[in-house]
């Protein structure tokens, strides 16, 4: 684990004034050198590369069936443990779970991805508008996130999923725009120092408008946030697209995602069916740690600091 | 300092207040409205504008929202279960005191278990053990919660036999403690993703005390390394936890309602998985409204015992 304050004994290297001037070339530089540093992050991109690959393209190479319950039983029996056929077996309706792992995951990371975007989009916008403007506007827009954040994001989602009753589409959009006050938060914050430093008066005087000083000025500022935080959004989707495939609230059937996978494996744990349960569980934990390992060492990079971890 | 309280309440006000707005309005998206809600596809026309005048649904919405606060602050009512015939205040009285049981022994367990281990990780940093907390922190919040209760009903429920697959029943609070073997397992697994997300965060506050220059000066006195540790570090590693706390409330409650279904425990989490299986969004918006209140009051708490504990802290 990288950590800037891992080594107590050595002295502290002398920072920049005014914190600028520790990057080494561009962004896409700046991350690259991080990524050869840190181990961990690189085992992580390495998973999220590879588990993209197996459910997106791994299909293409093994054909097995998921819509059809017929036509997937005619290739084999419900339940069935691990077997040449089958190298995951099969489930309580006769799919192959390898190929289900591929096809659950597919929408587990559509979900994530998607949904971690709007959050992140809604979130930043909201978060340096409010910062902007400031006043009365960012007292009402704060105070509108607050209420928000009061509320359990698992309550909300629930409650928003059996209203508008769960389809991908939903899904998405459900999670996306409960889960945007984390980053509206945190640029809101950086926007109120960000709006006062020179470069922005230097815009000001040379005829700059609000709207051209947010999204061309303060926002591409913020970018170290911006992209830490969405690495996390995107375990947080996933792993609350899980929760909610738990509750019965998961992408209708005869889709799957890796949540409604396990919570239908574990009503069957008990007939010791442990093919069941463990090749979901092993995705999504791996998957999920993979993004905070990436996003823990993005954080040290940027030298981002978040309420959270 | 009481000027800092003063305005922390009424912000805690402001925020109860936008909350019941919010539950007002999510009540009023629902597809077809409440009317539909209770009476089915199949009401008539008529049937529903009945119903519409009986309920005051026919006002204007301001109007709706009045009588809606009216009720809530002089009879704390929180609407009508239709699915069920009652009340949603007496059902969630009912069930309530034994998920701030469930919540309150487990967020116990798990500060006396992360604070040990974030020291110890501290202590023994970048040393195999140190390695292996970690990496159990990091598996530990990024396993799905359901998954972590049923693989410990598996494993030490059926398995190994030592505790009972369903939590405790009892209807009293009394009855619930009095039953150790049925609530290990619940309390152990609602606990388990808040002990590695503090003990991670306890490794690095207590990290950060250490370069302090009060350990320093503390080392220079010639105090004993477990002295600074203990007396100089760790009790100002400690003030952030509060915060932390405070801000992982909404993350617990919601956790407590993945536990509660897992293990069959009788408290809110699972009267709101009921009531989202039926349907019953009254019911539902009732126990969100409830556990958004837990959340500011949780959040209010942290924040005035944080202006105690902190000297340093001087709010103007």
């Amino acid at each position: 684990m990288h950590e800037a304050t891992v080594d107590l004994l050595a002295p502290d290297p002398p920072a920049p004034a005014g914190g600028e001037g520790t990057s080494t070339g561009g962004l896409g530089a700046q991350v690259l050198h991080v990524f050869i540093e840190n181990r961990l992050a690189v085992v992580g991109a390495a998973v999220i590369v590879l588990m993209l690959l197996f459910c997106f393209l791994g299909p293409v190479f093994y054909h097995t069936n998921q819509t059809s319950t017929q036509n997937a039983l005619l290739n084999s029996t419900q339940n069935s443990p691990p077997s040449s056929t089958n190298p995951l077996g099969t489930d309580q309706s006769g799919f192959d779970i390898l190929g289900r792992i591929m096809y659950g995951g597919q929408i587990s990371l559509e979900v994530g991805f998607a949904a971690a975007g709007i959050a992140t989009v809604v979130g930043v916008l909201f978060g340096a508008i409010s910062g902007f403007f400031g006043g009365w506007v960012d007292a009402l827009m704060m105070r509108i996130v607050d209420v928000l954040l009061s509320v359990p994001l698992l309550f909300l989602v629930i409650v928003l999923a059996v209203i508008y009753h769960p389809s991908l589409k939903i899904l998405i959009l459900v999670i996306g725009f409960t889960a945007w006050l984390v980053p509206a938060r945190l640029v809101r914050g950086e926007t109120l120092s960000l709006r006062v430093r020179e470069f922005v008066q230097a815009v000001r005087v040379m005829g700059g408008r609000g709207p051209r000083i947010v999204l061309r000025h303060i926002i591409p500022n913020t970018i170290g946030t911006i992209i830490v935080n969405a690495t996390f959004q995107v375990a947080d989707a996933i792993l609350l697209l899980a929760a909610l495939g738990f509750v019965g609230l998961g992408v209708p059937a005869p889709k799957t995602d890796w949540g409604s996978m396990l919570s239908n494996g574990v009503n069957y744990a008990l007939d010791g069916y442990w093919w069941q349960i463990y090749p979901a569980g092993v995705a999504i934990v791996l998957v999920v740690v993979a993004f905070n390992f990436v996003g823990d060492a993005l954080r040290d990079s940027f030298e981002v600091r978040l309420q959270r971890r | 300092m009481i000027g800092y309280l003063i305005r922390r309440i009424i912000q805690a006000i402001v925020v109860v207040f936008g909350v019941t707005l919010l539950v007002f309005l999510l009540a009023h998206i629902i597809p077809g409205g409440a009317a539909r809600a209770a009476l089915g596809q199949r009401a008539t026309e008529v049937q529903i504008r009945d119903f519409n005048r009986v309920n005051g649904y026919d006002l204007p919405i301001w109007h709706q929202f009045w009588d809606y606060c009216r009720g809530l602050i002089l009879h704390f009512n929180l609407g009508y279960s239709y699915k069920r015939n009652q009340g949603v205040s007496s059902l969630i009285q009912e069930n309530l005191p034994k998920t701030l049981v469930l919540v309150g022994i487990s967020t116990l367990f798990a500060v006396l278990v992360a604070v040990p281990l974030g020291v110890l990780q501290v202590v023994r940093r970048n040393k195999p053990i140190d390695y292996v907390l970690t990496g159990a922190s990091f598996v530990g919040y990024s396993m799905p919660a359901f998954l972590l209760g049923e693989l410990l009903i598996l494993y030490f429920a059926v398995d190994l036999g030592w505790f009972s697959v369903d939590a405790p029943q009892a209807n009293s609070v009394w009855g619930i403690v009095s039953d150790p073997r049925g609530l290990v397992l619940p309390v152990f697994s609602l606990a388990a993703i808040t002990i590695a997300s503090f003990s991670r965060y306890m490794r690095s506050s207590m990290m950060e005390a250490m370069t302090q220059d009060y350990v320093r000066t503390a080392r220079a006195k010639g105090a004993s390394s477990r002295r600074v540790l203990f007396r100089h570090a760790l009790r100002n590693a400690l003030i952030p936890i509060i915060t932390l706390l405070g801000l992982s409330i909404p993350g617990i409650v919601g956790g407590a309602l993945i536990t509660e279904t897992v293990f069959n425990f009788p408290g809110m989490g699972l009267l709101t998985y009921r009531a989202a299986i039926d349907n019953d969004v009254p019911l539902l918006l009732g126990t969100t409204f409830v556990a958004a209140l837990a959340t500011v009051a949780g959040s209010l708490l942290a924040d005035i015992f944080y202006a105690i504990v902190d000297p340093r802290v001087r709010y103007a």
